[in-house]
């Protein structure tokens, strides 16, 4: 149901697109105004949410530590994973965030003939990275759309991923791996029990979503080829604010850019938001130093407490019989 | 009311890990028998003065709600909404890559879907959705929201009272994701509504009247010592005399108060005793900040503030110029991550160091409060204590490091350096269940009651499995830690799955081996138990 839910829905935004297209001419609708919205919800989107989690204080210091804390100066400090410096926490969050180092400890746990044992379990941290860097290669690839002239790094960019030199045109390893992994990625919530079972249609969505933009960009370079002079065109028109709809492009591009500007726009109302939020989690990116430095909540306040003077006095007789000593004979 | 626990362990290790077919959102929670503890009684809460203070049970229909109830969860939703950020990210960010699913001691042990710590938050996310979020207000259950009805409040407590805040989920999490906040948020929650449980709400009315959580009158203390003494004395030849409330000592030295109380705590209380004397420390005990533990901690922010208040206020009091605290789990995670932050700052108090050593803590020197196995190890690591580790070679130890010193902490090599100085044989469980992948008890955060058996000994199942395969493989004999809920907690647990393995507290085993000046020749341990080669002697 979830999945049929989520499939369906991106099938109906492709044939948005084809119809809005192919049959009533909607070019400057679909190639201008949907992509500004898109981008205008996206930014504006992504911020406030980020404005959002950010005006909600950290009250305390609660890093989850992942081994030894800094102690008496023989004892080796983990300084990474218990960090109690500024610069720990940096290599912390980095290694989390480029390599997502906290995926790469998953482990299997299974119950053989009573025995618990721990297996590895790499397919999801390797399927992620593949899929995240791959992403990230492909959307940097992209920029030499929307400038004049193609960026050495662009290029040297493109260069790698199509090292193979296979195909005409040139085939980029990072689609294929892409695909793939998104591909992966579905898979495992259909097939591992437990995942189907934690996945939402907002699981379902983004893959759905994300896989048709990839086979519709693999569809448009190698197969139905689109009119890439017009494409560029287009895309330089919105950057610089002078859209312009060139004709011939082709409805595959069409098709692509509406699934591009409904992912930025799907974006900050998401889960997909775990792109900011990573770099906000306070149990990874905070100093263990709470005993060093004395970390301020600032909504503190004052609490009722049973004092030692009512303390005394509910057992000053019992407390003078025992020989413990009173303030108040 | 209830039937006796009576499940073999070959019946609760069989487990099925198979979700059900139908989903989560359309399965209420069953409350079945052992595996949830009894409401909070009214007296109980009316002490803190907590809201609706009644007495109620679970396992009853009628819970007796404010009419408003559902007004007032929400409203406390969005306060702590504002509050923490933690609890907003983490209501938000999750992908549901399932990579926590099986790192949670409850599933793993028991197979309950809801139990995967994803799920566990999804219960309360999905309430968060319908209520705060724009697509959960406008789609419904296609996006993962749902009312929150008569039926949604009672799965969320169940599960709730489910999860021991333990933090093992949070390591795995690519996003940090911490169950325990959100476990502590929805605790909270409950609170609001007087949904307590009463062996979290009774320690805690104890510990605000008392100053303990096993409610020791002052005098109930010094005379539950001088046994201890007395046995000290039986083994030693020594008679220790502690002091209590006793003003202008150099250091307070505070711990929790089920070492006084149960063994094998009490020898863990011992070998603070004896460790204590033979340095001819200048230390007091305190009889009204008598608990390090904190079981405020389990009910909300501000009810652990209000108890953990005591030690600082006892502290200046008094007139000491720093801490020691003793070997307690959660009590350490609050002295590291929340106590300075709630009341500090311990100005007051001096930077510790120490008296014997001269060494001086640095890592300690706002909260000005010094682990034991710090202090214990820095004297080893300087010569300052004579120690015969022959005295432990009855025991073969291995080591369960508890979640909040493991993970809301780091302290994880201190007592292993004290645990190879004082003991011959050590030998460590499997790298997976140790360190910061160590498993729970499967009975913090107050889950240790009796009436949950089922739930308790699931939940330890991990950790006991660990040390099967230790006990099996090395012939261990003694669980080793620095907590008193895992001193209370793993005996039962060791009792059901792994009977033959004891539980010990570290300054237990360091006083074993400690040699003290004037002492007569030991022939037995400080159970009172021949040692090594001396059971002739008896």
């Amino acid at each position: 149901m979830k999945i049929l839910f989520s499939f369906f829905a991106v099938i109906a935004l492709i044939l948005s697109a084809y119809t809005g297209v192919k049959i009533a001419n909607l070019q400057f609708l679909f190639g201008v105004v949907i992509p500004y919205i898109a981008i205008a919800i996206f930014i504006l989107g992504f911020i406030y949410r980020v404005l959002k989690w950010g005006s909600s204080p950290v009250p305390f210091c609660i890093p989850t530590t992942c081994g030894q804390q800094e102690s008496l100066p023989w004892i080796k400090q983990n300084k990474i994973e218990n960090p109690s410096s500024t610069a720990g926490v940096v290599i912390r969050m980095a290694l989390e965030v480029l390599i997502f180092r906290s995926l790469f400890k998953n482990l299997k746990t299974q119950l053989k003939n009573g025995k618990l044992v721990y297996g590895e379990a790499k397919w999801l941290w390797l399927a992620g990275l593949a899929f995240h860097w791959s992403f990230l290669i492909i959307f940097v690839r992209h920029f030499r759309l929307f400038l004049q002239d193609t960026p050495f790094f662009i290029k040297t960019i493109a260069g790698l991923d199509s090292f193979l030199q296979v195909g005409v045109p040139l085939l980029y390893m990072t689609d294929v791996v892409l695909l793939g992994a998104v591909t992966y990625l579905f898979l495992r919530r259909v097939f591992i029990p437990q995942v189907k079972y934690i996945s939402l249609a907002a699981d379902y969505f983004p893959l759905f979503l994300i896989f048709g933009i990839a086979a519709s960009g693999v569809l448009m370079r190698y197969f139905y080829k689109v009119h890439i002079v017009g494409v560029k065109e287009l895309a330089m028109g919105l950057v610089s604010l002078n859209p312009v709809i060139p004709q011939g492009i082709g409805v595959i591009f069409y098709i692509h850019l509406f699934l591009v500007c409904i992912l930025l726009a799907y974006f900050p109302l998401s889960k997909l938001m775990h792109m900011g939020g990573v770099f906000l989690s306070p149990t990874r990116n905070m100093v263990n130093n709470s005993r060093m430095v004395r970390h301020i909540n600032p909504w503190n306040y004052p609490v009722h407490v049973h004092t030692y003077e009512e303390y005394e006095n509910d057992f000053r007789g019992k407390m003078k019989k025992a020989g413990i000593p009173v303030e108040k004979e | 009311m209830a039937t006796k626990f009576t499940a073999k362990p070959d019946e609760l290790s069989k487990i099925d890990y198979k979700p059900p077919k139908k989903g989560w959102m359309d399965t209420p929670a069953e409350f079945k028998e052992h595996t949830f503890c009894w409401g909070a009684k009214g007296k109980n809460l009316n002490v803190v003065e907590f809201p609706n203070a009644r007495d109620w049970s679970p396992a009853e229909e009628d819970w007796k709600l404010p009419e408003n109830w559902q007004e007032i969860v929400l409203e406390g939703i969005k306060d702590r909404l504002g509050k923490y950020r933690s609890f907003k990210l983490f209501m938000d960010i999750c992908v549901r890559c399932g990579a926590c699913a099986d790192k949670c001691h409850f599933f793993i042990g028991g197979g309950d879907p809801k139990n995967m710590p994803v799920i566990r938050a999804e219960l309360l996310r999905s309430v968060y959705r319908k209520y705060f979020t724009a697509s959960g207000k406008m789609f419904g259950k296609i996006a993962g929201a749902r009312e929150l009805t008569l039926d949604v409040l009672k799965e969320l407590w169940y599960y709730y009272y489910q999860c021991t805040e333990c933090r093992r989920c949070s390591v795995f999490c690519p996003y940090g994701i911490d169950q325990a906040e959100i476990t502590m948020v929805g605790r909270e929650l409950m609170n609001l509504l007087g949904l307590n449980i009463d062996w979290i709400a009774g320690p805690v009315a104890n510990c605000y009247m008392k100053g303990n959580h096993l409610g020791l009158e002052p005098h109930t203390i010094t005379s539950s010592m001088e046994f201890f003494l007395d046995d000290i004395e039986t083994i030693t030849g020594i008679k220790i005399k502690p002091t209590f409330n006793r003003k202008g000592a150099e250091i307070l030295f505070v711990t929790p108060s089920g070492d006084l109380f149960a063994d094998p705590g009490t020898y863990t209380a011992m070998g603070y005793l004896m460790l204590f004397h033979e340095l001819g420390l200048d230390y007091t005990w305190s009889t009204y900040a008598s608990e390090g533990g904190n079981f405020g901690l389990f009910t909300s922010n501000e009810m652990a503030k209000r108890l953990n208040a005591k030690i600082y206020a006892e502290a200046k009091r008094l007139g000491v110029k720093w801490i020691i605290g003793g070997e307690c789990g959660h009590m350490w995670r609050v002295i590291n991550q929340y106590m300075d932050t709630w009341n500090g700052p311990a100005d007051f108090l001096e930077e510790p160091v120490s008296p014997i050593t001269g060494t001086k803590f640095e890592n300690a020197k706002s909260t000005k409060m010094v682990h034991i196995a710090e202090f214990t190890a820095d004297l080893i690591k300087n010569g300052k204590l004579k120690l015969d580790p022959s005295r432990n070679n009855h025991l073969k130890v291995t080591w369960h490091d508890s979640c909040n010193t493991a993970r809301g902490m780091g302290i994880l090599d201190e007592p292993r350096y004290v645990l190879r100085n004082v003991c011959n044989y050590f030998y460590e469980m499997p790298e997976d269940t140790i360190r910061e992948k160590t498993f729970c008890c499967g009975s913090g955060t107050g889950l240790n009651a009796s009436e949950n058996m089922d739930l308790r000994m699931r939940g330890g199942f991990p950790r006991a499995n660990a040390v099967k395969y230790v006990r099996d493989n090395y012939g261990v004999n003694m669980l080793a830690n620095i907590c008193a809920i895992d001193r209370a907690t793993l005996k039962a647990l060791m009792e059901y799955w792994v009977p033959d393995v004891q539980v010990a507290g570290l300054h237990e085993l360091v006083g074993n081996a400690l040699v003290m000046t004037g002492e007569k020749e030991r022939t037995q341990d400080l159970r009172l138990e021949p040692l090594p080669g001396k059971e002739a002697a008896e």
